[in-house]
């Protein structure tokens, strides 16, 4: 009985171990946001389009892949004047540059379920390593990634000429996402 | 009895006429310009001097219940004293709704109001676009009104002054003396 006991037990630990890899993303239970402040009033915006690629085994994260291409032009930044504007070029320039990317270099457990990621994060031509931490919380077969940064517009040129001072819209960007992934084999 | 307002009803009188012209002038000119960086700040600014007259009007109106107002001249008929009581009770309604629809209008379209950039007021409504579109037709609106009384309410002083050849517009000049009996 106890010999069938620690082999049962051993069997599910072995299934949580290997059996959980999250890969597909769920777009509607997945969101990508941003906070900034201009004349210093809070402001909330989204992307709605973004696409991830992802192989994370939370035993393994330093095997794990993960990269997410977010459609700039998807934008919802507050206002339909402000969406109009920021396609621009002295914004984000989607005709040049469609995309923005963050491509994970190296992910380390740092507590169970806590994980802190480095990466290149790439916006209109311009790449710079950043890093924040990740919290991955289970449902069911599901994982929910969530984490943020803060970037500044200033280092991806996001905001040129008469937009770039910061006396109106503020240098520093909160990023936000929340990612919901079904692990699969 | 006092025949003159006296120099701090004047100085709110004055002010906030300066003040009123140069917001309804600037909301009219914010709102055609394109989007730009000046834009954003002169949206800002619309906001923080219509919360600070907001604020200012029931300050003026405290003072005025403390200091009554002299009387109309006994030449005005109970008419035209019933409309003017009118024309001024609807002056100060204005003043106070219109910061008020301002301030909704903000909350709907998604930008709180953040006065002097420092003190965030509550947004009273979630956002909504169609919401926020009927009530930026509600302020212009409510200022055409004041448009249109303040013309009346000039008008009016002229009349008194030039037809009527009353002291209604001199005893709120801030040249005429505050504590003059003499008002021959």
């Amino acid at each position: 009985m106890k010999h069938l006991t620690t082999f049962l037990l051993g069997t599910v630990l072995a299934m949580s171990a290997h059996a959980v890899e999250y890969k597909a993303i769920q777009p509607e239970k997945s969101k990508v946001t941003f906070q900034y402040k201009q004349m210093g009033v809070a402001m909330d915006g989204h992307f709605k389009k973004f696409v991830a690629q992802l192989n994370f085994d939370p035993a393994k994260p330093a095997a794990a892949q993960a990269q997410i291409d977010i459609d700039l032009a998807s934008i919802d930044a507050g206002s339909s004047d402000a969406d109009d504007e920021v396609v621009g070029k002295t914004w984000f320039n989607v005709k040049a540059f469609p995309k923005a990317t963050f491509a994970a270099k190296q992910i380390k457990a740092t507590g169970t379920n806590q994980f802190d990621v480095t990466g290149v994060l790439t916006i209109k031509g311009k790449s710079q390593d950043i890093k924040f931490p990740l919290k991955l919380v289970a449902q069911g077969n599901a994982g929910v990634f969530t984490g943020g940064f803060v970037m500044r517009r200033a280092d991806f040129a996001i905001g040129e000429g008469m937009w770039a001072k910061f006396d109106v819209v503020a240098n520093d960007i909160q990023v936000n996402f929340q990612l919901t992934a079904i692990s699969g084999k | 009895m006092n025949h003159s307002y006296n120099a701090i009803a004047k100085l709110f009188h004055w002010g906030m006429a300066l003040v009123f012209v140069g917001l309804i002038a600037l909301g009219f000119v914010m709102t055609d310009m394109p989007l730009s960086p000046e834009k954003l700040q002169y949206y800002s600014w619309h906001k923080w001097a219509g919360v600070s007259v907001f604020m200012l009007v029931w300050l003026r109106l405290v003072w005025r219940m403390l200091n009554p107002p002299p009387a109309y001249p006994s030449t005005m008929s109970p008419l035209m004293k019933s409309l003017a009581h009118l024309g001024h009770a609807a002056l100060y309604g204005l003043m106070i709704v219109i910061p008020v629809s301002g301030w909704l209008l903000s909350s709907a379209k998604g930008v709180q109001t953040v006065w002097f950039g420092l003190l965030p007021l509550p947004d009273l409504l979630e956002k909504n676009k169609e919401l926020g579109h009927l009530l930026h037709e509600v302020h212009e609106a409510l200022n055409f009104m004041l448009l249109f009384l303040l013309v009346g309410h000039v008008a009016a002083a002229l009349k008194h002054h030039w037809i009527d050849r009353d002291d209604i517009l001199k005893r709120m000049l801030p040249t005429h003396g505050t504590t003059l009996k003499d008002n021959t």
